[in-house]
């Protein structure tokens, strides 16, 4: 017998937490358990924390949490203090003694714990204060850093399945009214608006149909549905029981990465108690909706985040995408309608449902309503998960929230929305972010991808790289995206050798032209992105390598050479560590590199303490 | 149910269900390809057989092996940009089937006579050798003969058709209906000793004998037919015209 048996009991079972919360009147200590943290070691500062909070008899008064992602990755194990939500960063287990002692037992603020400002040198005692949190909009991943993503209590006790109830009372047409008039559009990286999705799916004839949540997320470097399903996985569930009783679904799958064990495990804790409370199975909330979620776990290849891939592989066939002349939405999973969004896109729908339509399209841009969650990478102070609303710049985020570029270096590209999206230059540091926005600029939002690149990074080499992973990752099923990737790849590391020429670069654009026009699925017809995209904006140093055969940047190994300067004080660090044993020179004389026998893996460079290595 | 649309500017008909590639040939219209057979699933494979759609107002290039028809549609299968991505396309192909006579003479009619690309010289592509990936091979054996030895593995341009693993496809019946189907003929099919062998495979399995000592088809075949079609116990036996 379900829990919740309808919605007057899930509000007096809310009422009663909320009372208990209240009475208790517990400091709540919110360690960072998501995966960057445990990373960082996370799981002892925990049990640290617990221990010294049994030895000195406070378990009545504090209590110790461990939750998902906070954002602020860079700075892990993050410590949360409620309800002042003073936070302390790069917390160890030796730390946590002291933390108790004198924080929470004593009120007094550990400076060295806080949050340094990197270029002012300024602390932060509280979460909102620090820049990184300050201009953020954190819809979704602000209760991250409140829920113990193990317990549905925390989820309810903060008003999770209200959305549920409210949908449940509107009815399924007015739902879809209110989902298509907030104009939640793909977070997967489409773009496409959820609505319009929807009601094509509810309105397929059909005796059955299917809800799948798009959890398979590949994109190297993105770990926002990674996030949000460690972190909060009640709130995707909760996205997905509202669409299944919107479209007329009765049964759920959410297609995660095997790569993602931690999300596994908390999804399949949070499943079982959605099953227990009665949020999932038959009659939910004593209303005639039956719905259930399955797991499918992936495989790992990247091709299987496109939907027709992915429902191939839940039938239990080889992961390859098919032609989407008629839309999955008709005809997807074992053909029957099935309606597909991604991780993030779902979590925002109980916030619609919630607060209302009206209140959603009053954030963000016009054309994309709502905030959007990026992967922020790459050389940029402040990595980590960040939630922006959309229309914020790009300078916003990379300097604002990001903290910019480390080492005083120059900021050189952004790339956005993963392996397919395009890089953008310091020119166009002032563009809105959204969807349309970067779609115009040559390069996409995709699920959230954002990489900052620094006067260090050779243009060339990016294209070569993702170009490298697309190759990889693609399919192999059509002629285009199998050899046509193939082909860019060779041509582009020719480029990156020296042994480019002009009609390479023709060719190369030549080629791009037709795997876009010719390709599958958005795999290949996007995969010219990281191409086109540099050579729009980065022409001149595609040119350097070809006619002068330099790599300005000083990154591709064919092109370049080490020198050891003046700045030389003969002190053999490098030529210790050489693993070619080519730098010759005796104690206090300047030394030198054998450049016949140099295989330019940098290390002399690294290890000089004196600058005194160079790259020509 | 009928459907009604244009090809090049001209009124046709077709069923619903079919293709458009289907319904252009039997209106006259050339739409090349390399990996479509009517008689399996369309795959959109190869690329040879893009044309324009006009849908809604809304031009797009796609194949047409597996694009149903629809009422209303335009097709366009010839323009500039056609033209020119088929070129590419077949450059491509060409580059990794340099050998392969059904390639080279389309390619030539696309104006390609050699590609820019050179072949690449991995194991995998020597043990290619000229195949395209076209995957007849697969759905022939899957769809039609129903045995599924033949498959593909690997994935990207690390793919390679076989059976599983790349070995010997045990299940292979050496019935050849994937040599037969193979556009660039790089399987392979011999019939010496008493043997039947597909090369591409590494099958290769003794032939059942008639009355008179004359070798019919592998036994392991002749089994399976035997056993899918409820045939006579004696079949075989008896001389072909009156079995």
């Amino acid at each position: 017998m379900a829990l919740i048996s309808n919605s007057a009991k899930l509000r007096s079972y809310r009422e009663e937490l909320v009372d208990k919360k209240n009475k208790e009147g517990k400091k709540v200590v919110a360690i960072c358990a998501g995966t960057g943290c445990n990373a960082y070691g996370s799981p002892k500062v925990v049990a640290a924390f617990r221990e010294e909070i049994e030895k000195q008899g406070l378990s009545d008064k504090i209590e110790i949490k461990p939750t998902g992602c906070h954002g602020f990755c860079e700075r892990g194990t993050l410590v949360l203090m409620h309800p002042e939500k003073q936070l302390y960063q790069r917390v160890k287990p030796e730390a946590v003694a002291e933390i108790v002692e004198k924080t929470l037992k004593g009120g007094e603020v550990l400076e060295e714990h806080l949050y340094d400002e990197p270029n002012t040198g300024e602390r932060y005692k509280t979460e909102h204060e620090i820049p990184f949190y300050k201009h953020q909009e954190r819809l979704i991943l602000g209760k991250n850093g409140e829920i113990d993503p193990t317990s549905i209590d925390d989820y309810i006790a903060m008003g999770g399945y209200d959305g549920l109830t409210k949908a449940l009372e509107l009815g399924p047409d007015a739902v879809l009214e209110e989902v298509k008039k907030a104009n939640v559009r793909g977070r997967g990286g489409g773009g496409f608006p959820a609505g319009r999705k929807w009601e094509t799916c509810k309105n397929a004839p059909s005796d059955k149909r299917y809800v799948i949540c798009n959890a398979d997320e590949g994109d190297p470097g993105a770990f926002m549905d990674r996030s949000i399903l460690e972190g909060n996985p009640h709130a995707v569930i909760e996205g997905m029981i509202i669409a299944a009783f919107t479209i007329g679904a009765d049964e759920g799958y959410v297609y995660v990465r095997h790569e993602y064990p931690l999300a596994i495990e908390r999804l399949t804790i949070a499943l079982a108690q959605a099953r227990e409370w009665g949020f999932l199975g038959k009659g939910i909330l004593g209303t005639d909706l039956d719905f259930n979620i399955k797991i499918n776990r992936g495989g790992g290849a990247f091709v299987c985040g496109e939907s027709t891939a992915l429902m191939a592989s839940i039938e239990g066939k080889v992961g390859e995408p098919r032609a989407k002349h008629i839309h999955t939405v008709v005809a997807g999973l074992h053909n029957k309608p099935t309606n597909l969004n991604n991780v993030e896109t779902y979590a925002n729908i109980p916030l619609i449902l919630d607060k209302g339509a009206d209140w959603y399209i009053s954030k963000g841009t016009k054309g994309s309503p709502g905030t959007k969650i990026f992967s922020l990478v790459g050389k940029v102070n402040n990595t980590g998960l960040v939630e922006a609303e959309m229309g914020m710049t790009l300078r916003q985020i990379i300097f604002d929230i990001g903290g910019g570029i480390p080492d005083g270096n120059e900021f050189k590209a952004v790339q956005t929305g993963g392996p397919s999206g395009g890089c953008l230059p310091a020119s166009k540091l002032d563009l809105k972010v959204d969807f349309d926005s970067l779609w115009e600029e040559g390069s996409m939002m995709g699920s959230g991808g954002m990489i900052v690149m620094d006067d260090k990074t050779c243009m060339v080499d990016v294209a070569k790289y993702f170009l490298g992973f697309l190759k990889f990752e693609s399919c192999g099923k059509c002629t285009t995206c199998r050899e046509g990737l193939r082909r860019l790849h060779e041509l582009v590391t020719d480029i990156s050798e020296g042994k480019g020429t002009e009609e390479t670069i023709s060719l190369i654009e030549e080629l791009c032209d037709t795997v876009e026009a010719g390709s599958l699925c958005a795999l290949g017809t996007t995969a010219m992105n990281p191409v086109l995209s540099t050579l729009k904006y980065f022409r001149d140093e595609y040119m350097a390598h070809v006619n002068d055969h330099r790599c300005p940047a000083g990154v591709c190994k064919e092109l370049i050479t080490y020198e050891i300067t003046d700045n030389c004080n003969g002190c053999m660090v490098c030529a210790k560590r050489c693993p070619e044993n080519c730098i010759a020179g005796e104690k206090k004389q300047l030394h030198v590199i054998d450049n016949e026998k140099c295989i330019k893996c940098g290390i002399c460079k690294d290890v000089c303490k004196f600058d005194a290595v160079r790259i020509y | 149910m009928t459907v009604q649309f244009t090809i090049n500017g001209v009124k046709v008909e077709a069923q619903k269900g079919e293709s458009v590639i289907e319904v252009a040939r039997r209106y006259g219209f050339e739409i090349p390809s390399l990996c479509h057979h009517q008689a399996v699933t369309p795959y959109g494979a190869c690329r040879v057989c893009l044309v324009e759609i006009v849908k809604g107002g809304r031009k797009k290039l796609t194949t047409s092996c597996n694009y149903e028809v629809l009422d209303g549609i335009e097709v366009v299968t010839d323009s500039e940009a056609i033209h020119k991505h088929r070129a590419m396309v077949l450059e491509l192909i060409l580059a990794e089937a340099p050998d392969a006579e059904p390639v080279k003479k389309l390619a030539a009619q696309y104006g390609v006579n050699v590609s820019r690309f050179e072949r690449s010289d991995t194991e995998m592509a020597q043990e290619r050798h000229d195949c395209i990936m076209c995957g007849l091979c697969v759905r022939v054996c899957t769809e039609i003969v129903e045995v599924n030895a033949l498959a593909f593995n690997g994935r990207g341009y690390n793919r390679g058709v076989g059976g599983p693993y790349l070995e010997a496809p045990q299940s292979c019946i050496a019935c050849g209906a994937c040599a037969w189907v193979c556009p660039t003929d790089c399987i392979g099919f011999v019939e010496e000793d008493g043997m039947r062998k597909v090369l591409k495979w590494d099958r290769e399995l003794p032939m059942e004998k008639d009355e008179n000592g004359r070798p019919i088809a592998p036994k392991f075949q002749l089994h399976y037919f035997k056993e899918k079609f409820g045939l006579p116990a004696d079949i075989y036996k008896k001389a072909p015209g009156s079995r």
